[in-house]
């Protein structure tokens, strides 16, 4: 009886967590696309429901109702088994995210390790559909899509090492709370467009879209995917697009803080600003998707290896310097 | 308590079938998936003994990077078209009694680790480890291995960065007759130097030197 009544408050929880994440990526789907619009002098989807909000979930239902096709020469269970890693990876990361100091459903000690774990398998999902497809565009694609991920996981843990320095614990928690005098993007104000940059390489957003370039590679990964499942990497894509806005605003922008702590901001409380935060990442994502012309792969490869990593590298070295000589090392 | 016993039967029963996968599955890249499989699990027992730091690591470091590149080798070397067939064929079983010694040396060495551990009586054990709820693990681990141990840290570290300059080393070639871009080149381009006005005359043409 134990048991089942802890089992049942977790699942409670989970669901609590997960149905917003779900319904948030469905409408940032949306903005997305508005944002894009807006910057292109278009109006983008406004025939769906107020504003258009609900485009998404007549998309979604017409994904839904779209034939599944294998192709013959697939490997099935792999091929299956794709975009149902992706979406899990995508969910499972945001158990560790505080939304304010007691809402978390898991607030482990490692928590900031978890992130990057999770975010490190992410790679999987795509090599498998690549592979599984047996067909020469969506396996180029994931070999382009895994070089390009694994460079720049790189250079996001370097980035992460140099907030840890700052904070001196692994707990998520704690590095919003260290963030309670000064929010790390101004200290670590290059780190932070590194970081940026680099999210948007891990999420295989535009200009660093290369895995998906349609105009080399038709739809990358994705080319033999069609119906839920191709909405499948689809919603994994944007959840974890939305889990590397909320890593940044954990690592840099206080995460549930607000950002001074007087009458007018600590009105609104702590999962707000969280969320507040993301969107205001989100919209700085997708506003680059609509300015920047996409990156040839040379170029991609040269700025994650020959510029980013030894960059922050050496802004590691600087910030351990400068926490040492200054005493500020966390005890 | 049951539930954690429960819970590690199930990591270890995994652990142990992806194991055994890995080597039976006849699809090289299916072994690949298998270990990576292999990994996880063993993370989660990791996790479980309070080993939070080393299961996250083991997952970023070997899942997130090493298997990727195990993955990358094996699908493009193609090596799922290679039958495995054991004794039958003798090209293949040349390669069956090295491995065979191989697999018996480590077994022999795992016999005398775990022996070792049993008839020394003095030798820690998992459960006289000093683990306070105080010193999280990581900080744990940080105190022995940058005081007691920085020696070997570092020298193991420099052995790793040893290990990958001579793999660049070993794989770096220089091709001349390489046309590459000039980010500097190109931005540092005047006008007065890349476009000329030039007054053509009729039925003559200009005389270009490239």
């Amino acid at each position: 009886m134990e048991y089942l009544n802890i089992f049942l408050t977790e699942t409670y929880k989970i669901l609590f967590l997960l149905l917003p994440v779900l319904t948030s990526v469905a409408l940032i789907v949306w903005l997305d696309r508005r944002v894009w619009a807006f910057v292109q002098k278009r109006k983008g989807p406004n025939v769906v429901g107020p504003f258009g909000l609900l485009q998404s979930l007549a998309d979604a239902l017409k994904y839904i109702f779209k034939e599944i096709i294998i192709p013959a020469s697939a490997n099935k269970v792999i091929f299956i088994l794709a975009p149902i890693v992706t979406m899990t990876l995508a969910l499972v990361a945001w158990a560790v995210i505080p939304f304010s100091e007691t809402l978390v459903l898991a607030d482990i000690n490692v928590g900031i390790l978890y992130l990057f774990a999770i975010s490190s398998l992410g790679v999987y999902g795509i090599i498998m559909g690549g592979w599984a497809s047996n067909s020469k565009y969506p396996f180029l694609g994931a070999i382009r899509s895994a070089a390009q991920m694994v460079s720049y996981e790189v250079s996001i843990g370097i980035i992460i090492i140099n907030v840890l320095l700052c904070v001196g614990s692994l707990n998520l928690n704690d590095i919003v709370t260290a963030q309670k005098n000064i929010w790390f993007i101004l200290p670590l104000f290059p780190m932070f467009v590194i970081f940026f940059i680099s999210a948007l390489a891990e999420t295989n957003r535009p200009p660093f879209d290369l895995p998906e370039a349609e105009a080399e590679l038709v739809a990358g990964y994705q080319t033999e995917y069609s119906g839920m499942m191709y909405a499948m990497f689809w919603l994994g894509e944007y959840a974890n697009i939305l889990l590397m806005c909320a890593l940044g605003s954990i690592l840099f922008l206080g995460g549930w803080l607000p950002p001074l702590e007087t009458y007018p901001f600590n009105l609104i409380s702590g999962p707000f600003w969280l969320i507040f935060k993301i969107l205001l990442l989100f919209i700085l994502f997708s506003l680059v998707k609509a300015i920047v012309p996409r990156y040839r792969y040379d170029q991609l490869m040269k700025l994650g290896w020959k510029i980013f990593l030894p960059f922050s590298l050496i802004w590691v070295v600087l910030t351990s310097g400068y926490l040492l000589y200054f005493n500020l090392l966390p005890k | 308590m049951i539930a954690h016993a429960i819970f590690f039967y199930i990591f270890s029963f995994i652990a142990v079938i992806s194991a055994l996968m890995v080597t039976v599955s006849k699809n090289t890249v299916h072994s690949v998936f298998f270990l990576i499989l292999d990994f996880i699990s063993i993370s989660c027992l990791f996790i479980m003994i309070g080993a939070e730091f080393l299961g996250m690591i083991m997952v970023i470091v070997y899942v997130g990077a090493v298997a990727v590149l195990f993955l990358f080798v094996v699908m493009m070397l193609n090596v799922a078209k290679q039958k495995n067939t054991w004794f039958s064929t003798s090209a293949v079983s040349s390669h069956i009694p090295i491995g065979l010694l191989i697999s018996l040396v480590i077994f022999f060495e795992i016999i005398i680790v775990i022996g070792g551990w049993k008839y020394k009586p003095n030798i820690l054990n998992s459960i006289s480890l000093n683990t306070s709820s105080e010193i999280t693990n990581t900080h744990s681990l940080g105190y022995v291995l940058y005081t007691d141990y920085i020696h070997l840290f570092q020298l193991s570290g420099m052995i790793l960065l040893v290990a990958m300059i001579g793999a660049i080393v070993l794989t770096f070639r220089q091709r001349s007759g390489l046309r590459r871009q000039s980010y500097f080149k190109q931005i540092s381009r005047e006008k007065n130097e890349g476009v000329e006005l030039v007054e053509a005359e009729n039925k003559k043409g200009v005389k270009i030197d490239v």
